[in-house]
């Protein structure tokens, strides 16, 4: 019978994916009328209501990105989570994934409604841009609309047939289902994407701005592929981070032991998830970055050196609170064993490590500067902290960053695990020297791209990139190998200070200031272009606004979305509230729970 | 309890990004101005040599990679009579310069240049993995850059210049001037007030003027009452004869008493003179 259902099923959910795909085909594969693009004037924006018509589009973009990276990531980890519990046959790790996708089921309706609301503003404040935009993507946005429908079908599929399809084969079948929810929600990130890299670097038009290529031309430009590997990792990350939060608030209210435990261990596994999605970020915002710079050497000069360089100090604030935050969290891990002790005095030289580099990080150098400033500093950058503002030494800091976190998961995993193997001293001995020796790579490396011309300095980068993973994944092997059969020590979930659930809060925040900070940065690299030289954006405001403008908008944006986070999360505990059936002689009230 | 608790620290958060924001310098990038620039009727090569300098370190945007950074040549360290004639003897170069010697030849490979860059990469500065053959440099007549045949010629009488060959670009002619002037309108006449002239030259984009809040040049209140009518006189018309404390010479355009009617000069003047040090006029 499972096994009809299943045919079933994916024979429809293909169908209808063939279908799209024949049906739209000749848009895809065959290029508009060629006809140069008319240049919109200022006539061409209307003015509603007085409202700025920017403010209104920015808001609602960043709000549909914040809930749509949430709830794209989320099945991706519950389906690895579920996928641990058949391994392990741990039902733990099936009712945590299960509770990830209750908390993320609400904000599938705010997706779709702040999705609505942005493509009706684009449409109605910027007419000629979708005008243009329809015209070059022809039916690629009905694949996404029917794409949508689908994300939503095997949602509630997944989500609903959770507790029927539980054991056994199908299990498996469930699991098909998330593979399904998690291969359309990609579509749609890959293809919204395409969309938002064509204005940065389009391709498949001529410099007149007429069509000259396929919609395929104009989606695989010459950015989506870094942006798509970007969006994908950072997903994960700040899913695990938002899901983090919710665990955290959970155990700080939570009334029993058992309960504590339970939101302990979530917390932890969502820090997890954060940071490993984490980890490879900096080296996709690396692709992306120098992708940038081969596609146009001014758009990644006004990125790194030119009016928007100071972002990036921003940005290495951010992500150095992320860093020391999920760190923090780590730490405080420890003390969940009595091995971790063991660990503990190690402690204060990771943040030793994290705190110097978090400084190098936000050294500034190309940047704007009075001459009264040049004058007082004595040049341009500053003599002796000058040399710590470029990216050789940025690089630098940021792999040990990323290597000294990966070595705080390493000792909180360690510290509940005693290696019984023979070899176990020579293991550790070679993870050790691992470190070591990687370490100096990384710093050598930066020193050479230090004297190193200019141009090759982006090549420099590459061996410290490569150290960081051969770092992370020798020991991780080694470790493996190691802890096999390895005495273990009881973690007692739940023996954590309160004051470490706050960093499980740090995280979402960052994240979402960053993410929006992320998105300011990447539409003012087209400066005054809707498409980047090929259509112009000749609304009132062609500008990019100051820091601060940009600092205000991302914390209301922000603001809301938390406030719309707080009343997801809220719902999510309201559905799973009983009310107790009233005894003879009480009130309602007095019987509610 | 617990939820305020979360909330305010959150808050907290929130905030300290916001400020830190706000305490950056603060900086807002405009569009550039859409109007082709009305090129003077008699604007010899010595103009033209100077114009072509201002746009290959403004509009041109140029010095974005041309400079010691190792993105693109050092056009300003080279010698660029020895370069340009390396090039062309270069078995790599056939473009439109070859077989011609002296100023025509660097005219011809510097608007070749211009508006093909790939037609000869210099070894090294190709795009990556392209063996030179691919320059990462936009072609400057297109968009986003979009100089107009005037200004590449203008650039090229530059680039001249620094071979040590003589000009040999057409100066603009005086129908050229009217088709540029045809574009932006009429010629704009004389400001009525100092708050318009200020408007029309632009002052407050590098003084601090009713409270513009601008650090590039001094700040002009008060300004009358420390250097007197004279002393803001010359400061206008000889920026360079005296430079303020703790500010850069060459900054504050050297053509404004070329630019400025008299009436409008001695508008400005009048405003300053009574300026207080706040800067707020009754």
């Amino acid at each position: 019978m499972i096994v009809h259902r299943h045919s079933v099923f994916w024979t429809l959910a293909l169908a209808l994916l063939a279908g799209l795909l024949v049906g739209l085909v000749p848009d895809l594969i065959a290029a508009a009328e060629p006809e140069a693009l008319v240049q919109p004037t200022r006539a061409d924006y209307p003015s509603i209501a007085g409202l700025s018509s920017r403010t209104v589009v920015w808001s609602l973009a960043q709000m549909h990105l914040f809930l749509a990276a949430f709830v794209l990531a989320v099945p991706l980890f519950v389906l690895c989570i579920e996928l641990a519990g058949v391994l392990t046959r741990e039902t733990r790790y099936d009712d945590m994934a299960h509770e990830f996708m209750k908390i993320s089921m609400a904000a599938y309706s705010f997706t779709a409604l702040a999705g609505g609301g942005l493509t009706i503003a684009l449409f109605l404040l910027y007419p000629n841009l979708m005008n243009f935009m329809m015209r070059v993507f022809q039916g690629q946005t009905l694949i996404y609309a029917a794409l949508f429908g689908l994300e939503s079908v095997c949602l509630y599929i997944y989500f609903y047939s959770w507790n029927a399809l539980r054991h056994g084969n199908r299990k498996w079948f469930h699991m098909s289902i998330g593979v399904m929810l998690n291969m359309v929600g990609l579509g749609l990130l890959f293809i919204a994407n395409a969309w938002t890299t064509f204005m940065m670097s389009p391709a498949g038009v001529d410099p007149s701005g007429a069509i000259t290529g396929t919609v395929w031309d104009a989606t695989h430009n010459p950015l989506w592929n870094p942006l798509n590997l970007h969006r994908f990792l950072a997903n994960i990350a700040y899913g695990g981070a938002i899901v983090g939060a919710y665990a955290a608030y959970r155990f700080l209210s939570a009334r029993t032991a058992a309960e504590r435990a339970h939101y302990d261990w979530m917390g932890y596994t969502s820090n997890i998830i954060a940071v490993v999605g984490f980890l490879p970020l900096p080296f996709a915002g690396y692709w992306l970055m120098a992708e940038i710079y081969s596609y146009s050497q001014q758009m990644g000069i006004t990125a790194m050196g030119g009016i928007l360089a100071w972002l990036f100090i921003i940005q290495a604030v951010l992500i150095g609170t992320i860093l020391l935050a999920a760190n923090y969290y780590l730490w405080c891990g420890l003390g969940r064993t009595e091995r971790g002790a063991h660990y503990a005095p190690y402690v204060k030289y990771i943040a030793v490590v994290l705190v110097g580099g978090f400084l190098v990080w936000v050294t500034p150098h190309t940047i704007i500067l009075t001459p009264q400033e040049i004058q007082t500093m004595g040049g341009t950058s500053h003599k002796f902290l000058g040399p710590l503002g470029i990216m050789p030494a940025k690089n630098i800091a940021v792999n040990l960053m990323l290597v000294f976190t990966f070595l705080s998961f390493q000792m909180f995993y360690r510290s509940s695990r005693t290696p019984t193997v023979s070899w176990a001293k020579a293991g550790n001995a070679a993870i050790v020297a691992l470190y070591i020796v990687g370490c100096l790579n990384i710093v050598a490396a930066g020193i050479y791209g230090y004297i190193t011309p200019t141009v090759y300095k982006v090549g420099a980068s590459v061996p410290q990139v490569a150290t960081t993973l051969s770092i992370i994944v020798f020991t991780a092997i080694i470790d493996g190998f190691m802890l096999r059969g390895a005495r273990k020590t009881e973690i007692n979930w739940g023996r954590m200070p309160a004051r470490s659930q706050y960093a499980l809060f740090v995280l979402p925040v960052a994240f979402t200031w960053l993410m929006a900070l992320m998105g300011y940065i990447r539409s003012s690299l087209r400066t005054n272009w809707h498409v980047y030289t090929i259509m112009k954006d000749a609304s009132p405001e062609a500008y990019i606004p100051t820091i601060g403008e940009a600092g205000n908008m991302i914390t209301l944006v922000t603001l809301s979305f938390m406030a719309l986070i707080v009343f997801i999360f809220w719902l999510s505990q309201l559905g799973a509230t009983k009310q107790q059936m009233p005894e003879a002689g009480t009130t309602v009230e007095e019987a509610a729970p | 309890m617990t939820l305020l608790k979360v909330m305010a620290f959150s808050l907290a958060i929130l905030l300290s990004y916001t400020l830190f924001a706000n305490i950056l310098p603060q900086v807002q990038s405009d569009p550039p101005a859409e109007e082709e620039p009305i090129v003077p009727d008699d604007m010899d090569v010595a103009g033209m040599i100077s114009w072509g300098e201002t746009l290959f370190s403004g509009k041109g945007t140029c010095t974005l990679c041309h400079t010691n950074m190792g993105r693109a040549p050092d056009m300003l360290a080279l010698d660029l009579g020895a370069e340009f004639a390396e090039r062309l003897a270069d078995p790599r170069y056939t473009g439109k310069a070859k077989g011609l010697e002296g100023a025509e030849a660097v005219q011809s490979y510097v608007e070749e240049s211009m508006v093909d860059p790939s037609a000869y990469v210099v070894a090294g500065f190709g795009k990556k993995g392209t063996g030179d053959t691919v320059s990462p440099m936009p072609a400057v007549n297109a968009a986003p850059i979009q100089l107009s045949d005037i200004e590449m010629n203008a650039l090229t009488a530059f680039l001249q210049s620094r071979a040590g060959v003589d000009v040999t670009v057409p100066l603009p002619t005086a129908a050229e001037d009217g088709a540029s002037a045809a574009d932006t309108g009429e010629e704009e006449g004389p400001a009525e007030t100092a708050v318009a002239a200020f408007g029309k030259f632009g002052c407050s984009v590098c003084h601090d003027l009713d409270g513009s809040g601008a650090e590039v040049g001094p700040k002009l209140g008060g300004i009358g009452a420390r250097i007197g009518r004279d002393g803001v006189r010359e400061a206008i018309l000889d920026p360079n004869a005296t430079i303020a404390k703790g500010f850069e010479p060459d900054i504050m355009p050297g053509d404004l008493g070329e630019q400025m009617r008299a009436s409008e000069l001695e508008l400005v003047l009048d405003y300053l003179m009574v300026l207080p040090e706040n800067g707020a006029r009754e």
